[in-house]
């Protein structure tokens, strides 16, 4: 790397290999238990994630959509282990992640970080930015007058100048500002992956494109991996290489964005998809794609999660819960967890059985 | 529409000033424009530019110590600035109601949705709380509650985010207002829940024959309930005219680059085209256009003083020195 990235901390080096996934969640769950009654036993539980499985590949971008309430944020905060799991493993670049003999929490946190929604909240109000920034350097063994090195050299990097900014306070910043400071921070430690948590829902539709340009620009430049969550599937599209759709806490379709947003296989992605708003008065939506809210996440429906809201609902979809299925590693592959994907599932709209 | 009626909104040269001890920020800047009866007329732009200042400034709803409103504005036969605070409260909720964009702080945590609703109608109708509810029942019917009864009774912490809102138009449609005021209602909802509601608050404004005074950053939403469309930066108005002209003929450097910066469909290898720069403080305004020093089109005879608003089109018009290259442009976009 060039001199200027020489006052940062090293990036880990590649461990597995291209052909190593960097991240692998299997099989996550976290139920939050819902306390009442006189002995404050527990009485219901939201499924916030119900054991979701997926991979994500070194050097793309997995985009995460579904409506709120669909565990999207608490999926993250597992990853990042701010939230215990319930079950699951979690595996960075090939080593189990909090386990004996398995990469230490420091080391994962070294090599992947967080951006959140909030960008006002998520800093300390009481640090100038150019400490918030440079914090975390100094936590991992970095010197002071290094880590304040570093710490400029990124405000620059996302687009504040340090002579300008690097004494300023939270409060003094624009939104779009705060979230750049944000950006700045994840990367102290030079990690090798992003999650952004609703990283650009807040800010306005000007700001918004300049820091997703932004973060086109430091992807290229730092080899990052994102994960993008999101619930505006305008800007899912343009960033992402493949997507996962979530609803109620389970995924419902995960493919290559191109083969998702051409030829949505699961209903409800076919729904969220025809959500979209464009800015031609001349096609206005008339009848609504999706009606009612999302159902509440304790006591989900039956079967498939789905089935309360969607057109094509049968018996079989009250009955059994539809699987996702093993993905294979090809990052082309497309899986689905709908009855009428299936062959052989008894839905009367399914293929017929033994093709698969 | 009927050209020959009386507009039902009137604003003239409006001008809102917050005044505290170490600054004049001037949030509203000679704002002017009309509105029919039964017109959508969306304003839009970001935050900071006046939008919701300017809307505010309709129900009087700014703290009057640090204010201070200019101008002229008129609903119906109602003056509103120079209206008592006593006959502001007669005007309110009957005539112009207002739905917000966080129903959460809208909404009183501690009644029940159904007697927040009929509070509205006793005050304005001095009717007997028992034929306000039932008329709160209608309401909730009205803006497709599902099992309204049992809402009524709920409150607003019971209710999911998309109900909320409804519960909120509930209450604003209350007394038939001739006037809905909408600070962006749609924002915080899902686009599932967004799209319903907006196909709902279209129906209701067309069998109400209501006009409708709608906020929002989301040209999306624009194009989705507008008639009218009014761009706001800086607290200037800086273009106006029929939705689809707005939209898909932008004749302002600032709405076409609000166009080209919103992300649909771009090829995700190209990076997008961002508006350079942020918005100017509002406490020390440049004299000229405010939009010169991040416009591309901008010519030093911009920076002198503000650009007058240039008719383009039939009720089509930007502020703007430069339009007939900027149009240029934006026809190139559109081709």
């Amino acid at each position: 790397m060039s001199t200027q990235a020489q006052a940062r901390l090293e990036q880990a080096p590649d461990r597995g290999g291209r052909a190593q996934p960097m991240l692998i969640a299997s099989h996550l769950k976290r139920y939050f238990p819902i306390r009442g009654g006189v002995l404050n036993r527990t009485v219901a539980e939201v499924k916030a994630v119900d054991d979701i499985s997926f991979t994500v590949l070194k050097g793309e971008t997995l985009g995460v959509v579904g409506e709120s309430g669909c565990g999207k944020s608490t999926l993250a905060r597992l990853l990042m282990h701010l939230l215990p799991r319930d079950s699951g493993d979690i595996i960075f670049d090939g080593d189990a992640v909090g386990q004996l003999h398995g990469l230490p929490l420091r080391d994962l946190r070294r090599n992947m970080q967080m951006v959140f929604q909030d960008s006002y909240s998520s800093l300390n109000p009481r640090l100038p930015i150019e400490q918030s920034v440079a914090y975390a350097p100094r936590v991992h063994g970095m010197g002071r007058a290094q880590a304040k090195r570093t710490a400029r050299e990124l405000l620059q990097r996302v687009g504040l100048r340090p002579e300008l900014f690097a004494g300023r306070y939270p409060h003094e910043l624009s939104g779009g500002q705060k979230q750049r400071v944000n950006i700045a921070r994840a990367l102290a430690l030079n990690p090798r992956m992003l999650i952004l948590d609703e990283a650009v829902s807040a800010l306005d539709k000007s700001v918004e494109a300049q820091v997703l340009n932004l973060l086109g620009t430091l992807k290229r430049e730092f080899e990052l991996t994102y994960m993008f969550i999101s619930h505006d599937l305008h800007v899912v599209q343009y960033i992402s290489d493949r997507v996962m759709v979530m609803y109620l806490g389970q995924v419902v379709e995960l493919g290559p964005v191109d083969a998702i947003y051409a030829h949505p296989r699961h209903p409800y992605t076919a729904a969220l998809l025809d959500c979209r708003l464009t800015v031609d008065p001349a096609t206005r939506i008339e009848t609504p794609p999706l009606v009612g809210d999302p159902p509440n996440p304790i006591n989900p429906p039956s079967g498939c999660r789905f089935r309360t809201r969607c057109p094509h609902a049968e018996r079989i979809c009250e009955e059994r819960m539809p699987l996702l299925g093993e993905w294979n590693n090809r990052p082309e592959s497309h899986l689905v967890a709908c009855h009428m994907v299936h062959a052989g599932s008894g839905h009367s709209k399914a293929p017929p059985g033994g093709l698969h | 529409m009927d050209m020959s009626a009386r507009p039902l909104v009137e604003v003239r040269d409006l001008q809102v000033n917050f005044v505290s001890r170490e600054a004049n920020v001037a949030a509203v800047n000679g704002v002017s424009f009309d509105l029919m009866p039964s017109e959508v007329l969306c304003i839009i732009g970001e935050s900071g530019s006046g939008k919701s200042v300017t809307m505010r400034s309709i129900l009087r709803l700014h703290p009057p110590r640090r204010t201070v409103i200019r101008g002229h504005i008129r609903v119906g036969d109602y003056d509103i600035l120079s209206l008592s605070e006593r006959a502001m409260n007669e005007v309110r909720g009957a005539v112009v109601s207002m739905v917000f964009q966080e129903p959460m702080t809208a909404l009183d945590p501690v009644y029940r949705i159904g007697d927040q609703i009929a509070e509205t109608v006793m005050r304005h109708e001095g009717c007997s709380h028992a034929d306000a509810m039932a008329r709160a029942l209608e309401l909730m019917e009205l803006v497709k509650v599902p099992s309204p009864e049992r809402r009524l009774r709920a409150f607003p912490h019971e209710l999911s985010g998309g109900l909320r809102q409804r519960a909120m138009m509930a209450v604003a449609l209350s007394c038939r207002p001739t006037l809905l005021l909408a600070d962006e209602p749609t924002t915080a909802l899902d686009a599932t829940v967004q799209i319903q509601v907006l196909i709902m608050l279209r129906k209701l404004q067309r069998d109400f024959g209501m006009g409708v005074i709608f906020v929002t950053h989301d040209l999306g939403v624009a194009a989705q309930i507008a008639d009218k469309v009014a761009v706001m930066y800086a607290g200037r108005i800086i273009e106006y005219g029929s939705v689809a002209d707005v939209l898909m003929r932008p004749a302002h450097p600032y709405t076409l680059g609000l166009l080209s910066s919103t992300v649909h469909g771009q090829s995700r290898e190209t990076e997008i085209e961002a508006i350079p720069g942020s918005p100017p403080d509002l406490r020390h305004l440049p004299p000229g256009c405010s939009f010169a020093p991040r416009c591309k089109f901008a010519i030093p005879a911009c920076s002198a003083s503000f650009p007058p608003l240039v008719a383009v089109g039939p009720n089509h018009a930007a502020s703007c020195l430069r339009v007939d290259v900027v149009r240029q442009d934006s026809m190139a976009l559109a081709s």
